[in-house]
């Protein structure tokens, strides 16, 4: 492991309010120009555990190393880092110049120096012309741009986002996800961002950490977290996902109602009670030959139309009656003639079946 | 690597720009213990002790409550301010009823007439009737007419302090009866329901805190205000005015220290009620509850257009009385123009001195009472750590609201009076009297300050300590230039209240520190009513020009800090 020394460590972290305790033993290593997304649904801990690397909560307990010093004890001012909060929190009454060199001018760099640091600001942040608008002037969008200017204005080794883009407009989040992804890579600045959006973490972070009731789940790749969870929590947050009660009948298959799968996940003694997790996705119809491995006949009951592709809820008797979620593409349900009450064949993807004990 | 986990719990850096921040807040803490808490203790103290400062336990209670001439004023003090509550919150409920869901006209005018009451001091209502029904009185033979012998006492007492005490329930009434959710009532409409359910169902529900706190507010405000009994009470006592009697006629302190103790009981409560009504009404409204509208109604318009007009007209005349009269030569005899009454008082009672006395406690209550204010609330909203301190400030900030300004003016003399108080040397000067306006007022402008903080993104102050901006610096760029608005709100409410105020100061001013409002009552006991209404007059004036004052430089400070709010 002669890789390099993480940039942000968190070890045992704990936070109490009260008798409810809202993070417990968290740890968390951080490689210095990463970006990492903390996911999770409200009241999982994230806010408050981004909150504690700014400083702006304190731990019950555990240490935060940045950059190889303890900064544990450390007020927000004695730390190194930037913030984007979900309400801009621009000063309404300054303009957009005075905003972005709101840090910089507390430094006592001369003038100059801070126009022309400024002026680079919004040049990356793609807003050159607003520095004489006041934050009102400006539409969601632009305000969250101008509040990454101020938090990016004086280098800070690392930039926490918590929830930067949740009060926006669909197409600006989109648009603007990629972009502040395409800065952070561009600045190599270590980023932690905090959202709820399962979409947002899978398209922007290098490492996601799902996090559920103040417990790590999972931390892993976007494509770890979605392909291999390490929770059932993890397998139905993320991405959607069919649970079907299973018993395990030799080692690497399972019975899910009458028919038996051949699945490489499940282990076991012979009987043992689980639950099989299957993506939409990872449920496949063409190609599919009667008499082939982990297939099953199936009746379709309800298609939900998206778009390019559609959810059809088909039910297998033999799987006993338990309702499946298949996501097949439009052009092949038109090419099959399929609509509700047909029927078709599927097959389940041995790889692709996770287990947990029921 | 894990050898380095702490065991002991963690506590986080106090980074010394906080620590200012600390000691800033501490310093308030102790001003607030010195000038509340303190003063608050001493009458606690007198009660439980002698004429000669021995410990005499409850002695002074029970004496107090075995006097039949005391228990009588106990009695008269309740049973008007129970007439005045019975009168002025239905009147006020419906003209705030009229303001909110009528579409009547002239309603800002209407709003205006009934809230100058608030400019002048309580007592130039009771000067007016004196004027109207006493017994030299314009409508003297009304009085006879309806069988009431004479307007001092009892009579008096109430027909004053309805209208002194009607603004302050009107805008309690307006606030709550403008909190309605219009969804409420399309759904009633919707459902087939009859204007007169819709009130009762709906309307009345709604605004039952609202009526609940008007009703202990305008309880509160009769049976301790001092100045009416004082003008038109004649031989009617009041606890009020037995308080006064009793510490600065008899100097009997512990007496006197009871008797402000039974007064602050109706006080404490209603402010721990309104404390707790105003917890439930707001959570009544939600983010989504859509403003109601009134509809324009013919009829329902026209009588609430009446009812108002009768209103508006009837506190005109009051007020029109005493303006009226104290520009007059003789009452009743020589109804010339005169300026007499002005020169009566301005020239020869020294009320000049009075008058300047008056301006400079007022500037001087308006301006340090809103720096200490807003900085106070700014400390305990914005800042980081000292959690105990927060919450003793917050407990202090609010406990002037629970305390009548006869209890604290008595207190104060308790405390500053003692010789062996380090502070004694504060007695009789100007800056107590200052203090003690400040602390009186305190938790108004404490709270609308608290409003105007609140509204301001809470991660103001997070972005600054990431940016490594020391709290004082954002304080100055930022939240200061975004509540002056607030700002100068406040400072107007303590500016009027410290001109128009009587209660608390009367016990407090010295023969050089005398202010116009006392004036009023020392030359309505001279047997000047004239000019004691000419002084009113005079601070009603004040106010006035002291309110466009505020509004000319609202306009200037608008301009000039608040660009970025219109700017889109």
């Amino acid at each position: 492991m002669a890789q390099d020394e993480p940039f942000l460590r968190l070890e045992g972290i704990r936070k109490d309010f009260g008798s409810f305790t809202a993070l417990r033993d968290v740890r968390l290593e951080v490689a210095p120009g990463e970006f990492v997304c903390f996911l999770g649904p409200s009241g999982c801990g994230k806010t408050t555990l981004i909150r504690i690397i700014a400083g702006l909560e304190a731990q019950s307990a555990g240490t935060i190393y940045q950059g190889g010093r303890d900064i544990s004890a450390l007020p927000p001012a004695l730390r190194d880092y930037g913030i984007v909060f979900q309400s801009y929190a621009l000063f309404p009454n300054l303009d957009v110049f005075d905003n972005i060199a709101y840090g910089l001018v507390n430094r006592r760099s001369d003038r100059a120096a801070v126009q022309a640091r400024v002026k680079e600001l919004l040049a990356l942040v793609g807003l050159p012309d607003s520095a004489a608008k006041y934050p009102s002037q400006l539409s969601g969008g632009q305000q969250q741009r101008i509040a990454l200017a101020r938090a990016l204005a004086t280098s800070p080794g690392l930039l926490l986002l918590d929830e930067p883009l949740s009060a926006l407009d669909a197409i600006v989040r989109v648009h603007l996800r990629q972009e502040i992804r395409a800065l952070q890579q561009r600045l190599g600045v270590t980023t932690i961002m905090v959202t709820h959006d399962q979409e947002e973490a899978l398209s922007m972070a290098d490492r996601i950490v799902v996090m559920n009731h103040g417990v790590i789940d999972q931390i892993g790749s976007a494509l770890d977290v979605y392909r291999e969870p390490a929770t059932p929590f993890v397998a139905d947050f993320v991405g959607k996902v069919n649970m079907l009660s299973a018993t395990v009948e030799a080692p690497g298959r399972v019975r899910i109602g009458s028919l038996s799968f051949a699945c490489a996940a499940a282990e076991g003694a012979a009987g043992r009670g689980v639950r099989v997790y299957v993506r939409p996705e990872d449920i496949v119809a063409a190609a599919v030959e009667a008499g082939s491995g982990n297939t099953f006949e199936a009746c379709i009951e309800k298609i939900e139309f998206l778009g390019a592709y559609c959810l059809v809820r088909v039910a297998g008797r033999d799987l006993g009656e338990q309702p499946l979620t298949v996501s097949l593409s439009l052009n092949f349900l038109t090419g099959q003639r399929l609509a509700a009450g047909g029927s078709l064949r599927l097959r389940m993807l041995a790889e692709r079946m996770r287990v947990f004990a029921a | 690597m894990s050898a380095v986990l702490a065991a002991a719990p963690l506590r986080q850096r106090v980074h010394w720009s906080d620590r200012v921040g600390h000691v800033l807040l501490g310093a308030i803490a102790v001003g607030l213990l010195a000038f509340l808490a303190g003063p608050l203790l001493a009458i606690l103290l007198q009660s439980v002790e002698g004429k000669q400062g021995e410990f005499v336990g409850l002695e002074n209670f029970t004496a107090y409550f075995a006097t039949p001439a005391l228990l009588d004023s106990l009695w008269n003090s309740v049973w008007t301010s129970l007439a005045v509550t019975a009168i002025v919150v239905p009147a006020a409920f419906t003209f705030a009823y009229a303001l909110a869901r009528s579409c009547m006209p002239w309603k800002s005018a209407f709003r205006t007439v009934t809230l100058t009451p608030l400019l002048a001091p309580s007592l130039l209502s009771a000067i007016s009737f004196i004027y109207w029904f006493g017994n030299q009185g314009a409508l003297k033979h009304w009085l006879t007419a309806l069988g009431i012998e004479q307007i001092y006492g009892a009579p008096g007492i109430i027909l004053s302090q309805i209208f002194s005490v009607f603004p302050h329930a009107l805008m309690i009434m307006v606030t709550a009866l403008s909190l309605a959710d219009a969804r409420l009532y399309e759904a009633a409409d919707a459902l087939g329901t009859s204007a007169a359910r819709k009130f009762f169902t709906i309307t009345l529900p709604g605004a039952k805190y609202g009526l609940a706190s008007a009703a202990m507010v305008t309880f509160t405000l009769v049976i301790t205000d001092f100045g009416i009994p004082k003008v038109i009470g004649g031989n009617f006592n009041v606890l009020s005015t037995d308080v006064f009697k009793l510490v600065i006629g008899q100097q009997d302190f512990p007496k006197g220290a009871v008797v402000a103790l039974v007064l602050l009981a109706p006080a404490l409560l209603t402010f721990v009620v309104d404390r707790i009504v105003q917890r439930r009404q707001t959570s009544m409204l939600t983010a989504r509850a859509v403003p109601y509208a009134p509809k324009p109604s013919r009829g329902f318009d026209a009588l609430m257009t009446a009812y108002c007009a009768v209103v508006a007209l009837l506190m005109f005349a009051v007020l029109g009385m005493a303006v009226f009269a104290s520009f007059v030569k003789f009452w009743p005899y020589d109804l010339s123009f005169s300026l007499r009454h002005y020169v009566l008082g301005i020239v020869d009672n020294e009320a000049r001195l009075a008058l300047t006395n008056s301006l400079k406690l007022a500037l001087g209550t308006a301006i340090a009472g809103t720096a200490v204010v807003f900085a106070g609330a700014y400390l305990m909203e914005k800042t980081r750590g000292a959690g105990w301190l927060r919450s003793a400030v917050q407990l202090l900030a609010l406990l002037p609201m629970a305390v009548p300004g006869l209890v604290l003016g008595l207190g104060y003399i308790f405390y500053f009076n003692a010789p062996q108080n380090p502070l004694n040397f504060l007695y009789h000067t100007m800056t107590l009297l200052v203090l003690c306006t400040v602390v009186h007022f305190y938790t108004a402008a404490h709270l609308t300050a608290v409003t105007a903080l609140k509204a301001l993104d809470a991660e103001f102050e997070s972005v600054s300590a990431s940016l490594k901006v020391p709290f004082w610096k954002t304080f100055w760029r930022v939240t200061l230039p975004i509540c002056t608005p607030a700002l100068l709100d406040i400072s107007r409410y303590l500016f009027i209240n410290a001109m128009t105020t009587i209660s608390a100061v009367v016990f407090l001013y010295a023969p050089d520190t005398k202010l116009l409002s006392v004036a009023i009552l020392n030359l309505d006991e001279a047997g000047e009513p004239g000019a004691a209404a000419a002084m009113a007059v005079l601070i009603a004036s004040t106010s006035l020009v002291a309110c466009l004052v505020y509004l000319g430089i609202g306009w200037l400070v608008d301009r000039r800090t608040q660009a970025w709010r219109t700017s889109k």
